[in-house]
């Protein structure tokens, strides 16, 4: 074993870039959550946007279209779920698990082409100078626009939910639907609208691991980060910082293991492969004490009867 | 001050739902001002015909005008804008956001927070109802929440304001309080349309009243003239039957609390403090007090549901507080909690399931672990025969029940199996007036036969008609059981726990 081989700069520029396909998923379900709705069909939206934005990337040789294909496509994936929950009233858990198999069968048909494709590869922003800072340079300035607006994601919807008007009707509607429908407020509207931005931010998420950091197509490569998204909303207390705090974590370990997996290390490869979803998971437990913090209407259907 | 130009006029306002009328061919007008009464049992049609001014309903027939001009709003902003404000009685407030946030909600143009923050603290100065913006909701009282409400409307400037049974959540001086504030209002000319069936609320507030029935007007009368008994009559369109007792002397103790204390079960629950009571054999103790003083509590904790320390809990000399429901219910502790669908009754299952469900231990359902459904169904037929439950059978479902159908079947359904002691939570919320009578009339009936009773309700009228000894929970704690007959409102009150910190609008 010769753990000389992990370049600490390495690796904290790899964790960001494994922790950025979370973010985005998870930031949309944060929203989607918010709004009182429960979607299960993370990891299905993601795999859409993952095919989406590399078949479009491969066609166009834009990977940035291809990350707009990728919004689009996670979103009217996401608005059959809207569809099945706000105007049929079906069951929500049940329509989001069959939206991730639905999402990880279409991926494959949609995909088999594109099996062994090379997609064309996003460039780093160029920072200039700021490039050249020792340790800081190497870990933060020399990434994909992508990995940003990801950051940017976390902060925007923070202020977005605390700040504005929007954002206080959105949590509105997820605390009492009833009391905002009596308000006046369009409760499948704006439900409607907050799936299809977290099919957005999944399919976004889902074409970032496509397109940047695999890059490649294989079915079923987004491999349960969907799943680890809708765990890290429950254990973040529906909070973005704490949300990006856990994506962080998750994808540090993630990229640890990997490293220390070519370092050689005695640990059967098994346990290192599970260790990022247990440790992410004992840590957020832990930290999410105060139960009271999630919608009181999560997962409960609206129907504007009487 | 009914001469002047009607300020809202309704006529034959019309609307169906399918199965049923709500309002057919409603009329009314209110001036400037006026403070007009809106009386009606449950499922009158009262809160369809709000919800019609207040554009949450469309009417199927029939014009609104409002100062002459036609009145259709669409939807509640557009009703708001014209001048409308509704409190409603089921708060429409959102338990995990502040105070401020709750009132931002239900404003067209809310300003920034800290401005409006200012403007709260500036109108509950004004109305004489302290809140602080800052607060979670969640945390506040019934009456402060109600304060919220209130002071929504009132942001708003409105000229009619419409009250939806306001004061069923208040304390008697709580209620004083609101009564100035309205007429304060009133003075300065805004309109109020205030739903109760409380007459004599009514008697000494309003300046006329419309009375419905099964969707229809049918009288108006001028409160102030008018009997709280004629009223009620027009309104249930019978005569009343008063329920009647004997007299007697209490036997052995029943149930002994002694320093009851147990943490509530919910997050925005009351814990239980320091509760010590003595129920006895054909005693009944009526327990009043504002909603979401620990009545949900003491009724878990004396039902089983939540289990309390050694010694807290005895009953008929055995410390009972670490049993979980089924072994006191097979002891002879029955009860019926509030919420009839869900707690009280599965909603979804038959009303012999339902039978089967509490009644599988003492009507002997259940042998060995099979249930003997024949006599569960003989049971249900039983409960529906007695209490006059009006269903085509024993098959349907508990949703498809009325309320005060339901509530006559689950209270039924606990009387039937013979308790030694029955605890009852809000036995005729929602139920009808001669319904109501029926099973005030039966807790009383069941009480001459030896029961010990604790009859926790938020209709003081009707704790001081049935019960023997009277206490109330305040903020989890209870107090000092006193002689029902004699208590004067305002000691009723104070044991309440008084105006919770309100002061009398600074006029």
């Amino acid at each position: 074993m010769d753990l000389s081989v992990i370049n600490p700069l390495l690796f904290i520029a790899g964790f960001l870039v494994a922790a950025t396909p979370l973010i985005f998923a998870a930031m949309g379900e944060l929203v989607v959550e918010k709004s009182g709705v429960l979607n299960l069909g993370v990891e299905g939206m993601m795999i859409t946007g993952a095919i989406c934005g590399f078949a479009v990337a491969v066609e166009t040789g834009s990977p940035l279209l291809g990350f707009v294909a990728a919004a689009i496509g996670g979103a009217l994936l996401s608005l059959l779920f809207a569809f099945l929950t706000q105007i049929t009233l079906a069951n929500q858990v049940a329509s989001g698990l069959a939206l991730t198999l639905f999402g990880l069968g279409i991926s494959a048909l949609l995909g088999q082409s594109y099996v062994g494709v090379k997609p064309p590869r996003l460039g780093d922003i160029n920072f200039g100078p700021l490039t050249d800072i020792p340790v800081i340079g190497p870990i933060l300035f020399t990434h994909d626009i992508i990995l940003y607006l990801g950051i940017a994601l976390v902060a925007a919807t923070w202020a977005v939910l605390k700040f504005t008007r929007a954002g206080l009707i959105l949590r509105a509607v997820g605390e009492s639907h009833d009391a905002a429908h009596a308000l006046g407020y369009k409760v499948v509207r704006i439900r409607t609208m907050a799936i299809m931005f977290g099919g957005a931010c999944a399919g976004i998420g889902g074409a970032y691991i496509s397109l940047i950091r695999v890059p490649q197509w294989t079915e079923g490569m987004t491999a349960g980060v969907g799943w680890i998204a809708l765990a890290l909303v429950v254990f973040a207390s529906w909070k973005p910082w704490r949300l990006l705090l856990g994506a962080y974590l998750f994808g540090g370990i993630t990229q640890l293991q990997l490293n220390l997996q070519g370092a050689g290390v005695a640990i059967p490869v098994e346990y290192l492969a599970m260790s990022p979803y247990v440790i992410t998971i004992v840590v957020l437990v832990i930290l999410s004490r105060d139960k009271s913090a999630a919608p009181a209407s999560l997962g409960r259907n609206f129907h504007a009867s009487s | 001050m009914t001469d002047t130009k009607p300020f809202l006029a309704l006529s034959g306002l019309t609307k169906a739902y399918p199965g049923v009328v709500a309002n057919s061919d409603v009329s009314l007008s209110i001036a400037p001002g006026e403070v007009h009464a809106l009386l009606g049992e449950n499922g009158a049609g009262k809160s369809t015909l709000v919800k019609m001014i207040y554009g949450l309903v469309k009417p199927d027939s029939g014009q609104m005008q409002m100062n002459g001009a036609p009145f259709a709003p669409s939807e509640p902003r557009a009703a708001r804008a014209a001048g409308v404000g509704m409190v409603f009685q089921h708060f429409s407030l959102f338990d995990a956001l502040s105070v401020a946030e709750n009132i931002a909600l239900g404003m067209e143009n809310a300003p920034k927070m800290g401005a409006l923050s200012q403007q709260i603290r500036d109108v509950s100065d004004i109305y004489g109802l302290p809140l602080s913006p800052d607060r979670v909701v969640g945390d506040l009282s019934a009456g402060e929440r109600q304060r919220v409400e209130i002071i929504r409307c009132l942001l708003q400037e409105p000229k009619l304001l419409i009250m939806d049974e306001p004061t069923s959540v208040l304390t008697p001086q709580e209620v004083e309080i609101l009564f100035k504030t309205l007429r304060k209002l009133s003075a300065e000319g805004t309109a109020i349309l205030y739903i109760s069936h409380k007459l004599e609320e009514i008697r000494s507030l309003c300046d006329s009243a419309t009375i419905l029935r099964l969707g229809k007007v049918v009288g108006e009368c001028t409160p102030a003239e008018t009997s709280a008994r004629d009223m009620a009559e027009m309104m249930v369109g019978t005569v009343l039957q008063t329920p009647t007792r004997a007299g007697k002397t209490p036997g052995d103790v029943v149930l002994d609390l002694k320093n009851l204390s147990a943490k509530s079960p919910s997050a925005f629950g009351m814990p239980l403090r320091d509760i010590s009571v003595q129920v006895r054999r054909g005693e009944i103790l009526g327990i009043g007090g504002v909603a979401g003083n620990g009545q949900d509590e003491l009724l878990a904790a004396l039902s089983g549901e939540t289990l309390s320390a050694q010694g807290m809990v005895s009953f008929q000399g055995r410390d009972v507080g670490l049993l979980g429901p089924t072994p006191r219910r097979s002891m002879g502790i029955l009860t019926a909690p509030e919420e009839r669908l869900g707690h009280a009754a599965a909603p979804d299952m038959s009303l012999t399931e339902n039978a089967m469900l509490t009644g599988a231990e003492r009507e002997g359902l259940d042998k060995g672990g099979m249930l003997n459904w024949p006599a569960a169904r003989r049971f249900a037929e039983k409960i529906i025969a007695d209490f006059d439950v009006r269903t085509p059978g024993p098959g349907n479902a508990a949703r498809s029940l009325s309320g005060g159908n339901l509530q006559k079947f689950v209270i039924g359904r606990e009387v039937l199996q013979r308790p030694d002691l029955l605890v009852v939570n809000q036995p005729t919320w929602g139920v009808d007036a001669s319904a109501a009578a029926s099973i005030r009339q039966a807790l009383l009936d069941l009480a001459e036969n030896g029961t010990a009773l604790i009859v926790i309700s938020q209709d003081l009228d009707e704790l001081m008609e049935i019960s023997d000894r009277f206490a109330a929970l305040n903020e989890g704690r209870l107090s000092e059981p006193r002689s029902a007959q004699g208590l004067t409102v305002d000691e009723i009150g104070l044991m309440m726990g008084g105006a919770h910190g309100m002061e009398v609008a600074h006029v």
